[in-house]
This record gives C-alpha cells, sequence and structure tokens, in this order.
C-alpha cells in the first residue's frame, strides 16, 4: 500500500459499514483525503477534532473518519459547532457543508459565525449545485446554467462564497480547487492553524449531476477545467478585471486578526465576577 | 453555621433562570421573543458568573442547534422561546428527539397562530409540544402554574431530559411567565439533581446506543476518548445510518421503550378536594389556578367539586385522569385554546362519566369566575338529567 494510502487508512472508520455513498470520480474523496493529511501533520489527535456536517452529498463525509463526528441538519452544522466549540473550547471543530447547504438554507447562519468569529474552520464543498437530491440549482449555480429545477437556463446570480465571507467577517478565507490538491492541503492546514472563524471554499465536480446536465464531460474533463480557469491570488492582482472574469482565484484571499469569540467571552465571564447588572 | 434560604419575589421567567442554574444549567443559547424574553436576559448574567456560557444566536433555528452541540460536548443546555421560535426549532428539536441529545426547551405561550397576540396567555401550543416535529417520537412535556413551580419544575425538566436522553418542553403560560410571586429558594443540597449516565466501559467496548434494561444509552460527552457518529438518520447501535429493518425497527422501539416504561416516573400531578367531588376541574397551567379558586368557592354553595392539576402534559397522564373519571359525575376541562388537553380528557375518560369543556382563545386568562359559572351550569345539568 502506498504511504499516502496508509495514511488516509489509519483515519478511517472500518467498523462503518463500507463502501461510501459517493459516485465514482466525485471530488469529496479528494476533499476528505486533504483533510486527513493537514490533520495528520498538524499532529492532533483524534479525541480533540469533531468533524460537523449538514445535509448533502458533503455532509456525509465525517461518518467514514474516526473522529467525534456529528451529522446535523440542512443548513445548520456551523449553529450546532457553535455550540460545540463554546461548551467546550479546547475541540478543535471543523465544519463540512455544501454550496446549498452554507449559502441557501444555511446562508444566515454562515454569515453570522463569521461575524461573531467563534474559532471554527469550514470546509464548503462548492460543486454548483444540490448533489444529493438529484442536480437542482443551487445559490451557487452560475447564472445561464442548467439544472433539473432550470431546464431551460438559470436566471439566477451566484453567490462568490469566499468574497461573501470576506465581507461578512471571516479572519481566513481560502480558495482552491480538488485539482489543486496540494495547495488544498495547505490552505486546510492554514484555516486549522488560524484562531478565529476561518473557511476554505472547495470548487469540486459534480459530473453526475451538473455536469451531465450542462455537457461539461466527465470528472477528468472537468477537474481539466479546473486547471485551466483557475488562477492564483497572486497573478489575479497584476490582472484587470477584464482578464479575470471566468477566472477561479485561488489561494489565501484574507488572512487577518481579529477578536475572537471565545477571548471575548472568557473577558465576560471576568466581569461578571466583579459587577451586578441591575442589582440582582 | 446554618445556611439561609434565599427569599426572592421573582417572576416566573426568572424563577425558570434560578432553576436552571440550580439544575446545573451550563449553555443557553436563544433568540428575544415576548413573553420568554426574561429568561435570556437573567441568564446572559449570572451564568457568565458560574463559569457558564450564553450566547444570542441569529434566530431559534441556531439556538436550537447550538443548544443541541453544547449537550453533546456535555453541557446541561436550554433554549427558551415563544410560538413562532418555537415553530421555528421544530426541526431540531426532532434532531434532538432521534439522536436522544438530552436539552431543555421552555416555551411560554403567546396567543397564536403566527404572531398572534405577543403579549396575551393563550396555552395553544399544547399539541404542538406533543407533535410539532416530524414524525413518530415520543416527548415529555411538562408546565407550571406557580412561580415557584416555575422554579422546581426547570430542576425536574433537566433531570427528566438527562434521564431519559431526551429533549424536554416546558410550557407556561404568559400569565405565568410574568406574574411575581414570592419563592423560597431551596438550598443545594435540598435538590436531587440527575446527571446522563456516562459509560463506564474502556473506549473500545461502547456502543452508543446499544440498549439495556433502561433503554437509555450511557452518554459519552465529545472529545473524552469515545469517538462516535451522531446524527438525524435512523442508525444501528453503532450510531451509523441504516435501512435494515432488523435494525429500525428495535432502534423505535427502544426510543419509546424508554419512555413508556417509566410512565409513573414521568407524571406528575396534585389534586384538591377529589375524595367527594362529583365534578372535578381538570386544568394545568395559570387556569389552573382559576379553577382551584373556583373550586372552593363552589364547596362553600354546597357543590361538591374538585381538581386535578396536570403538570405533566405529555406523556398524558392517563392514570391520574382514569382515577377522577372513575369517582365523578362530570369532568370539566377549560382550556385558553379550543379544545386540545379535553380532547385526551375525552379518550381517557372513553365514555365512563360526562366531560365538558370551557375555551376560551380572546387573549385574556380564565378567571375563577368564569369557571365557577360553569361549574354552576353543569351541576344544574346534572341534577335536572
Ligand atoms: C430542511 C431540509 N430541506 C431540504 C432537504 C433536502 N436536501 C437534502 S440535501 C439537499 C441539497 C444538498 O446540496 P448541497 O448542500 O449543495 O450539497 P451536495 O449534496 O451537493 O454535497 C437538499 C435540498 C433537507 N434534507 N432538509
Amino acid at each position: 500500500m502506498r504511504e499516502i494510502t496508509k495514511l488516509i487508512h489509519k483515519y478511517l472508520r472500518h467498523d462503518k459499514k463500507f463502501p461510501h455513498v459517493w459516485c465514482p470520480g466525485c471530488g469529496n474523496g479528494i476533499i476528505l483525503g486533504a483533510l486527513i493529511r493537514a490533520i495528520d501533520r498538524l499532529g492532533f489527535t483524534k479525541d480533540e477534532i469533531v468533524l460537523v456536517s449538514g445535509i448533502g452529498c458533503s455532509g456525509r463525509l465525517p461518518v467514514y473518519v474516526d473522529f467525534n463526528t456529528l451529522h446535523t441538519t440542512h443548513g445548520r452544522a456551523l449553529a450546532f459547532a457553535t455550540g460545540i466549540k463554546l461548551a467546550k473550547p479546547e475541540l478543535t471543530v471543523i465544519v463540512i457543508m455544501g454550496d446549498g447547504d452554507a449559502m441557501a438554507i444555511g446562508g444566515n447562519h454562515f454569515i453570522h459565525a463569521a461575524r461573531r468569529n467563534v474559532d471554527l474552520t469550514a470546509i464548503i464543498f462548492n460543486n454548483s449545485i444540490y448533489g444529493m437530491t438529484g442536480g437542482q440549482y443551487s445559490p451557487t449555480t452560475p447564472y445561464g446554467m442548467r439544472a433539473s429545477t432550470a431546464p431551460y437556463m438559470n436566471i439566477e446570480h451566484d453567490f462568490k462564497i469566499s468574497e461573501l465571507a470576506v465581507t461578512a467577517g471571516a479572519v481566513f478565507v481560502g480558495r482552491g480547487t480538488v485539482y489543486h490538491a496540494r495547495l488544498l492541503d495547505s490552505l486546510i492546514e492554514k484555516a486549522l492553524l488560524k484562531k478565529g472563524f476561518g473557511i476554505v471554499e472547495v470548487i469540486t465536480h459534480c459530473h453526475v449531476q451538473y455536469g451531465r446536465q450542462n455537457k461539461l464531460g466527465s470528472a477528468v474533463d472537468m477537474m481539466k477545467w479546473q486547471r485551466d480557469n483557475a488562477i492564483s491570488v497572486e497573478k489575479a492582482e497584476k490582472l484587470s478585471p477584464e482578464e479575470k472574469r471566468g477566472k477561479i482565484i485561488i489561494g489565501v484571499l484574507v488572512d487577518r486578526e481579529l477578536p475572537v469569540y471565545q477571548d471575548e467571552y472568557e473577558r465576560i465571564k471576568e466581569r461578571a465576577k466583579v459587577s451586578t447588572v441591575r442589582g440582582r | 453555621m446554618e445556611k439561609k434560604k434565599r427569599e426572592l419575589l421573582l417572576q416566573g421567567n426568572e424563577a425558570v433562570a434560578e432553576g436552571a442554574l440550580a439544575a446545573g444549567c451550563r449553555f443557553f443559547a436563544g433568540y428575544p421573543i415576548t413573553p420568554s424574553t426574561e429568561i435570556a436576559e437573567y441568564l446572559s448574567q449570572k451564568l457568565p458568573q458560574v463559569g457558564g456560557v450564553f450566547v444570542q444566536m441569529e434566530d431559534e433555528l441556531a439556538s436550537m442547534a447550538a443548544v443541541i452541540g453544547a449537550s453533546l460536548a456535555g453541557a446541561k443546555s436550554m433554549t427558551a422561546t415563544s410560538g413562532p421560535g418555537f415553530s421555528l426549532m421544530q426541526e431540531n428539536i426532532g434532531f434532538a428527539c432521534e439522536a436522544e441529545v438530552p436539552c431543555l426547551v421552555v416555551d411560554v405561550m403567546r396567543g397564536g397562530p403566527s404572531t398572534g397576540l405577543p403579549t396575551s396567555p393563550a396555552q395553544g401550543d399544547v399539541m404542538q409540544a406533543r407533535w410539532g416535529t416530524h414524525g413518530d417520537h415520543p416527548i415529555i412535556v411538562l408546565c407550571a402554574s406557580s412561580v415557584p413551580e416555575c422554579f422546581h419544575m426547570t430542576v425536574r425538566a433537566f433531570n427528566l431530559s438527562e434521564r431519559f436522553r431526551t429533549p424536554v418542553i416546558l410550557l407556561l403560560d404568559e400569565v405565568v411567565a410574568h406574574m411575581r410571586e414570592k419563592i423560597t429558594l431551596p438550598l443545594p443540597e435540598e435538590l436531587e439533581i440527575i446527571d446522563r449516565v456516562r459509560p463506564t466501559v474502556p473506549p473500545e467496548w461502547y456502543i452508543p446506543y446499544e440498549d439495556n434494561a433502561s433503554g437509555v444509552p450511557p452518554m459519552a460527552p465529545f472529545g473524552e476518548g469515545y469517538r462516535y457518529h451522531v446524527t438525524g438518520l435512523i442508525h444501528d447501535i453503532r450510531g451509523f445510518p441504516t435501512s435494515r429493518s432488523d435494525e429500525i425497527g428495535p432502534f423505535f422501539q427502544r426510543l419509546f421503550r424508554k419512555i413508556s416504561q417509566n410512565f409513573a416516573e414521568i407524571h406528575m400531578s396534585e389534586t384538591f378536594e377529589i375524595e367527594d367531588a362529583e365534578i372535578t376541574v381538570v386544568a394545568y397551567g395559570s387556569v389552573a389556578r382559576s379553577a382551584k379558586r373556583a373550586v372552593l368557592e363552589a364547596r362553600q354553595r354546597g357543590i361538591k367539586a374538585g381538581l386535578l392539576k396536570l403538570m405533566t402534559l405529555w406523556p398524558f397522564d392517563r392514570p391520574a385522569v382514569e382515577r377522577v373519571a372513575r369517582g365523578s359525575r362530570v369532568l370539566l376541562v377549560p382550556e385558553m385554546n379550543m379544545g386540545q388537553i379535553s380532547r385526551e380528557v375525552k379518550r381517557v375518560n372513553n365514555g365512563v362519566c360526562t366531560v365538558v369543556t370551557l375555551n376560551k382563545v380572546d387573549g385574556t386568562l380564565i378567571t375563577p369566575d368564569e369557571i365557577l359559572k360553569r361549574i354552576t351550569e353543569v351541576y344544574q345539568d346534572e341534577r335536572d338529567n
């Protein structure tokens, strides 16, 4: 067995009834691999990690790995994770979401988690479609594309997940693709090291739903598209808005310091000990 | 030196908050809504003083989610809300039932549906508390009728939720939540506090949803070596999703059995003057207080009236109702709704005696006079028959 495969196996739950639910060629396994490599490299113990997910193909990820794992309700993973982290700050809480999960039904929780700045790391699997329910359009399906609920074409405009996270206050925002696997490893590693709310948006392909409906070819074709259309943050800085159109900008978009919620809350506890409010 | 008990003049909502702290609650997540907000305000001040966490979430969906997350991490957790927020919590309340996560939801009932009557009393959420979330599930629902009861039933609600690994819903109506009464807080050592059973086996042996005699599997908090999977999907004894009918059936049976084999422990009610009562009022919440007064006055007029005050609404206290049905000629069920508990009373009574109702949904409470009038009418009718 190759070293890299051995490493993944170290973290899988072998008592779980494999095979997994993902289609052959799905990008989700690449993200799972990157996540495991990042966790392993940073030296976390399995007990320290809590993996929380929403509902969707992406939401099935935690069940396969040997951490504390929680598969929540559609869109609410970040809110569950907030409760875990605040109740037990010593845990490292990682949240897995799909684009529909994070941007549609869970959009409100997403912007508030970024604003609140609880120390969580969110990984968003952006496949531009609702995979699990059979290919309906999502808030990240680009204008003009097809989906099973946009059979003529999608007339809504897409959210840019990373840019939304930047505006909402996330302290770390990285974007990668499943084609650029090495970069993905390092983005997740950086996000995990960062204290505060950090996200990694991962552009991945759903060749079965999105690809088929839009004639984008096989999984390999769609990964080649990622290769050919991605440009690094550094390169993008030198380009005009015209030249950047249609490109996926990958790398670290934001890495900044803002007060972290738990630290602020510790100060509130200190204050509460010495002062009484309204004489109670 | 003898410790002095604290005597306080508290509002029902504040007594809930004190009860929560006494029960060991260390996590509150909520979203403001009248008439429940004082619970959040009170705990936002007190929880940080005792090392607990208060967080105001972006909505009630998130509040309920955060409460479940905190409970999985080992904290006794709660939220408080009213009708519109209670509706938003339903999906995640179902998650807590399915994944068996202890937690407390206080619903201070106001007039509904929709925004309804934000500052008026009602008891319209009784059926929602039972069946608000989708799918078949057991649930425990309590209802308090005084400020001291707000305190004690909050403690009890936490105890039941920890003991049976289930969400517990505590219903108040606006009258009880906002009225002020004297309460003598018990000393900590006077209270029975129950904590969830934790695994005693080493992590390698831990099977998170394995059945046992109690039907309640020991619960390990996240982060202490017992790595397992928690999901809202129907799961096997290891917590992993299953679609095998030989695993789904036993899961549901255990879920129901852990409650149904303990009805006697969960049911709580009080009676007043029922020994020789010909007319027994069956009431809960603030209406039970009006009913007690009405019973006293009816007795002064020579009418043999009595009261059964329900404190556990779900699982429905069948034995208590059957007992009064056997001894009475009439059961009168006054409610601030169009008849939610009266249906249950009729079902349980099963034709043994006459069941009559008194329903009021005009935004005002039910007064002793209104109940007395109904008792008198019913008494006349029965005599004329
Ligand atoms: C409240 C609720 N509404 C709808 C659904 C149905 N549902 C399940 S997964 C899903 C969409 C998933 O899409 P996405 O989040 O993009 O994840 P993916 O499957 O593509 O990984 C929907 C709508 C649900 N489970 N819960």
